[in-house]
């Protein structure tokens, strides 16, 4: 049995305004885990302790099998980092960028970087000063890419790319996974590609993780129930229900643990049972927990 | 790499149900014939553009309805049963059948109206 890539435990770190609490997690070889969160809910601060960049107050990290932060080293031979504050040295071309990680990691694959190049529309000859800031997005990328590593850290990797430059990036992730011995563990504000190419994926919120999941369950358990109910009729009580929103006769459910037995509760009041995507998910299950937390 | 399955972001359905779809449709017009292997799942996943986990789930619901079988370490395959394609389409027809009935008694159309119109639809076919 394989190590798994990523297993955090119980992980605590504490700033002056910040808490990350309780934080566990774990990353299956040939697993994209999806990390979804709103601004300042700990999404960098988690990817940051899985590189070993700063240790926890309190848990457990492995990685690759590494226990990290004291492993680091060794751990990180097989890691591509790459977040959206990273940036090249502004005089040195791309060229020279890909040489130097070159001369660094004996894995750097110069077949697979010169086809990178090519897909992504970049010119090694160019300054890193004069990216675009998609080009410089795709040039960090690249970088992480060629050196084949088994594991994946991503920062928000598609931010600032427009849709054509989003599509080449997620086709070579995906490219990625064709090996079942490879993962990749990504942050996104963006729903859509997240529920694409996601396995797995982890909401978290104010520094704690609200739920971590089976993308599929996800989005097989929440349902939106509209119901119609006469005047004088009232439901009767109804298990996993997370929202109730009344608007006369109509009301609007949500629930987190859709079945044929709460739709049969209802009976005959239900007008429309819709499925939700994954953004709508998102929102309803931050919404519930915040009130649940008494925030 | 194969990529004539398309998922679109604007279908309610989950994808994983757009990509039954359109294999059974495969299926169905004799374009998969049994024993056709599919992609593999990772190559498929790859493909589209769409998790594993997502392709390993429409995988393993058709594997239940019997359209296709998986061999562990040998990969998946169209089910050899006989007469497949056929019954996938008679159950086409049924649900278009079933569609045409409901929008026939929205319409307030008796039985013999209906029965007559789709024996107009039949001579116009014919004709062509």
């Amino acid at each position: 049995m394989d190590h798994k890539h990523i297993e955090m435990r119980s992980v605590r770190k504490s700033y002056r305004f910040f808490t990350l609490d309780d934080l566990s997690m774990s990353l299956e070889p040939g697993e994209v885990m999806g990390f979804v969160g709103p601004n300042g809910a700990g999404k960098s601060t988690t990817l940051r302790l899985a590189m070993g960049m700063i240790a926890p107050d309190a848990g457990e990290i492995h990685v690759l099998g590494h226990a990290m932060p004291d492993a680091q080293a060794a751990a990180k031979r097989d890691i591509g980092y790459v977040s959206a504050e990273m940036r090249l040295l502004p005089n040195a071309t791309l060229g020279w960028h890909m040489e130097f990680v070159k001369s660094i990691y004996p894995e750097w694959d110069g077949g697979y970087a010169a086809a990178l190049v090519k897909r992504f529309n970049l010119r090694p000859e160019q300054n890193a000063r004069s990216l675009s800031v998609g080009e410089h997005v795709k040039a960090t990328l690249l970088l992480a890419l060629a050196r084949r590593p088994r594991l994946l850290i991503l920062d928000e990797p598609t931010n600032g790319l427009d849709p054509v430059a989003r599509h080449e990036v997620i086709s070579e992730f995906m490219d990625v996974l064709r090996d079942d011995n490879r993962s990749i563990l990504y942050s996104s504000h963006n729903t859509v590609d997240v529920e694409r190419i996601s396995d797995r994926i982890t909401f978290i919120d104010r520094g704690r993780v609200v739920e971590s999941s089976n993308k599929e369950d996800f989005l097989d358990r929440w349902r939106r129930i509209h119901v119609q109910l006469p005047a004088g009729v009232s439901l009767p009580d109804l298990p996993n229900i997370v929202g109730r929103v009344e608007d006369g006769q109509f009301i609007t459910l949500t629930t987190n643990q859709y079945s044929e037995g709460l739709r049969a509760l209802i009976g005959s009041h239900v007008r429309d049972v819709q499925r939700m995507n994954l953004e709508e998910i998102f929102v309803a299950n931050v919404m519930f927990h915040r009130e649940a937390r008494g925030a | 790499m194969y990529s004539g399955i398309n998922i679109s972001q604007t279908d309610a359905r989950p994808m994983y149900l757009q990509i039954m779809e359109q294999i059974r449709a495969r299926v169905a017009a004799g374009d998969w014939l049994s024993g056709k292997e599919l992609p593999s799942i990772r190559a498929l996943a790859a493909a589209l553009n769409v998790s594993v986990i997502t392709i390993k789930r429409a995988y393993l619901d058709l594997e239940n309805e019997g359209v296709i079988v998986t061999r562990h370490g040998k990969g998946s395959f169209v089910a050899d049963v006989n007469g497949l394609a056929g019954e996938l389409r008679e159950a086409r027809l049924d649900e278009h059948l079933a569609e045409a009935a409901d929008l026939a008694r929205q319409l307030g159309l008796s039985e013999d109206d209906l029965a007559a119109r789709l024996r107009r639809a039949q001579r116009n076919l014919d004709k062509k």
